[in-house]
C-alpha cells in the first residue's frame, strides 16, 4: 500500500490531484503539512508530514537536569502544560522513592483539571471557528480568561507556569486560589448551557459533524488513539480510571465513553469531560488538607540506575515518560510518548473517502497540537 | 427546515442577550489603561534584583544562578577588592540577563541562596535592537548589603 503511493506521488501516473494542506494553514493550528491525494473533492489519502517545529526536546532533556527538564515540558503539548510537567515529576519522585505531601497531590489534581478545562474550551471555540461558527471564537475565550487569570496569581504565568519541580509545587498556592475557583464553578455552570444553545443544537453544525470521519474502535485501538478521540470510539483508556495517580483515587468520577466514533461522538466527549471536570474539581477545592507544598529533596537530583516509566492522563490523552537513567544528574535518555502523534496518524485511516472540507472537521474534532507532535 | 430555523434561532438569542447588554463585556481596554493596570504580584516579567534605598542589594556572586540557568542567559562577571580588613573578597562585578533568551522557569530565583533575585512586573518588552535586552541587574555602584548575624 505504502509503496504504491510513493510511487503515485513520485512518478504521477494517474490522474490524481495532489494539494499541500499546511504548513501555515489556519485549521491545522501549527505548522503541520498534510499532502492530500484528491480525486474530484473526495480525499483518496493523505500523507502527514510533520518536523516542521522540531526542537530535540528528547535531546536537550539529556543535558540537563531533572529540575531543569521540567520548563522544557511546558513546550510540548503546550495547552496541558501542567499534565506534562507533572508527569516527569512522579517520574522522579518514583525513582527517588520520595512519598508528596497529600496537599500537593490534591493541588496537582486541581490544576490538572482546570488545565484540562482550558485546554477543552479552547478547542471548543478553534473548532467552531474552522466549521465556520466564529461567535463560538469569542464566548470560549472569554470564559477560559478566568481560569489564566486563576493560574496567573497563583504561579505568574498564564500558558507555560513550570509550576511544579521534583518532590512538590515551586510555591504554595496564592490565598486566593480556592475562592477564584469557586466563583469560577459557578460562573461556568451557568455558561455552558450556552455552548451547547450555541453550537451542539445548531443544524448546520450538527450536518458538518454528524457521521463523519468514522473511527471503528478496532482503529483506534490499532492506532493507539487515546483520549477524548479514542473514547469518542468507544476506547476506554482514561488513565485517571485505569491507574489513577494524584487525589484521581479519591474524587468520583465517570469515564466519558462515546460509541458514535464520529465527528459529532468526539465533540460530546468533550463537552461531557468538562462537566466532570468541573464535578471534580467541586469535590477537591473544599478539602484541600493543611501542609507543606513540597517534599524534602536533595539540591542534585541523581536518579538510582534504572528504567523508569510513568504515564498520566492529559487533555488529549496518554502522555507516558520513559526515562533510562546511569546514575547521573541528567537522565541517559528520555522518551516521551506524546498522544498527539499517535492521533494524527489515523487521519489517513478516517478522512479517505470524505470531501476536502470534512478534513478541517475531522482533523478539528482530533484536537491536535502540533508542538506535542514533532516536540 | 423548521429545526433548522429553531436552532439558528436559540443561537441568536444567545448572541443577541450579550449583544444588547454591555455588563456582560469583559474586554481590558489595553493600551488605555495603562495607568491603572496592575500586574498580579507574582507575575513573570523579567528578572530583577531589589536594591534598598542605600544602593545595596544582596548577591555575593555565589553563581548558583548561572549554573541552575537551563539557558544561559545569566553570566556573572566576578572581581576581587579588598575588604575593611585588608582580605581580598570576591564581589559581583557584572550581573548579566539575557531577558532575549529566558524562558521563565523561576529557578534562578528559586535557588537563590541570598534571595537576592525576585520578579518584576514589566511585561512591554519590544525594542528595536536585540541588544537593548541584554540587561545588567546590579546597579552602578551598588555594593553587597552586610547583614548582621
Amino acid at each position: 500500500m505504502s509503496e504504491e503511493i510513493i510511487k503515485d506521488v513520485i512518478v504521477g501516473e494517474n490522474e490524481d490531484y495532489i494539494i499541500n494542506m499546511g504548513p501555515q494553514h489556519p485549521s491545522t493550528h501549527g505548522v503541520l503539512r498534510l499532502e492530500v491525494c484528491l480525486k474530484g473533492e473526495t480525499v483518496k489519502y493523505l500523507i502527514p508530514h510533520i518536523g516542521y517545529i522540531h526542537r530535540g526536546i528528547e535531546k536537550m532533556c539529556e543535558a540537563n537536569t531533572y529540575q531543569q527538564i521540567i520548563h522544557l515540558t511546558d513546550r510540548m503539548d503546550y495547552l496541558s502544560a501542567h499534565m506534562n510537567n507533572e508527569a516527569v515529576c512522579m517520574v522522579v519522585e518514583d525513582a527517588m522513592q520520595v512519598e508528596v505531601p497529600e496537599r500537593v497531590k490534591y493541588i496537582r489534581t486541581i490544576l490538572n483539571e482546570l488545565n484540562r478545562l482550558a485546554s477543552h474550551q479552547l478547542w471548543w471555540c478553534a473548532f467552531g471557528m474552522d466549521l465556520g461558527a466564529l461567535t463560538t471564537f469569542f464566548y470560549g475565550l472569554r470564559d477560559r480568561e478566568m481560569i489564566l487569570d486563576i493560574f496567573e496569581e497563583s504561579f505568574g504565568s498564564r500558558l507555560l507556569h513550570s509550576f511544579n519541580t521534583p518532590g512538590g509545587l515551586m510555591h504554595d498556592v496564592h490565598p486566593n486560589f480556592q475562592n477564584r475557583i469557586k466563583e469560577f464553578i459557578s460562573y461556568f455552570r451557568k455558561k455552558l448551557p450556552e455552548y451547547d444553545q450555541l453550537l451542539t443544537g445548531n443544524v448546520i453544525f450538527q450536518e458538518r459533524a454528524k457521521g463523519v470521519g468514522f473511527m471503528s474502535k478496532e482503529t483506534a485501538i490499532g492506532y493507539g488513539v487515546t483520549g477524548p478521540s479514542g473514547r469518542g470510539s468507544g476506547f476506554s483508556c482514561d488513565i485517571r480510571k485505569i491507574a489513577p495517580y494524584g487525589a484521581y483515587d479519591k474524587v468520583q468520577f465517570n469515564e466519558i465513553l462515546e460509541t458514535g466514533g464520529d465527528v459529532f461522538a468526539r465533540y460530546q466527549v468533550r463537552m461531557a469531560e468538562m462537566r466532570e471536570s468541573l464535578s471534580i474539581l467541586e469535590q477537591l477545592v473544599d478539602n484541600i488538607p493543611e501542609g507543606d507544598f513540597t517534599a524534602k529533596m536533595k539540591p542534585i537530583i541523581k536518579l538510582p540506575a534504572g528504567e523508569y516509566f510513568r504515564r498520566v492522563e492529559t487533555a488529549r490523552g496518554e502522555l507516558a515518560v520513559y526515562v533510562v537513567s546511569d546514575g547521573n544528574k541528567s537522565p541517559y535518555r528520555m522518551k516521551f510518548r506524546t498522544p498527539n502523534f499517535s492521533n494524527l496518524f489515523v487521519m489517513n485511516e478516517i478522512a479517505a473517502g470524505c470531501k476536502i472540507a470534512d478534513l478541517i472537521a475531522i482533523s478539528g474534532s482530533l484536537d491536535l497540537v502540533i508542538p506535542d507532535i514533532d516536540r | 427546515m423548521f429545526r433548522g430555523i429553531s436552532s439558528l434561532w436559540a443561537g441568536m438569542r444567545i448572541t443577541g442577550k450579550y449583544f444588547f447588554s454591555p455588563r456582560a463585556i469583559v474586554t481590558q481596554q489595553y493600551p488605555e489603561n495603562r495607568a491603572t493596570l496592575k500586574m498580579e504580584e507574582r507575575f513573570k516579567g523579567e528578572v530583577t534584583m531589589p536594591h534598598d534605598e542605600n544602593n545595596q542589594h544582596a548577591c555575593t556572586g555565589c553563581g548558583i544562578c548561572e549554573m541552575n540557568c537551563p539557558n544561559g542567559s545569566i553570566e556573572i562577571l566576578t572581581d576581587r577588592i579588598p575588604n575593611a580588613e585588608g582580605k581580598m573578597e570576591r564581589v559581583i562585578d557584572k550581573h548579566i540577563y539575557h531577558l532575549s533568551m529566558c524562558t521563565f522557569c523561576e529557578l534562578c530565583i528559586k535557588t537563590c541562596p541570598s534571595n537576592a533575585l525576585a520578579w518584576g512586573q514589566k511585561f512591554e518588552h519590544a525594542v528595536f535592537d536585540r541588544s537593548k535586552l541584554t540587561k545588567v541587574l546590579n546597579q552602578p555602584g551598588s555594593k553587597i548589603r552586610k547583614e548582621a548575624k
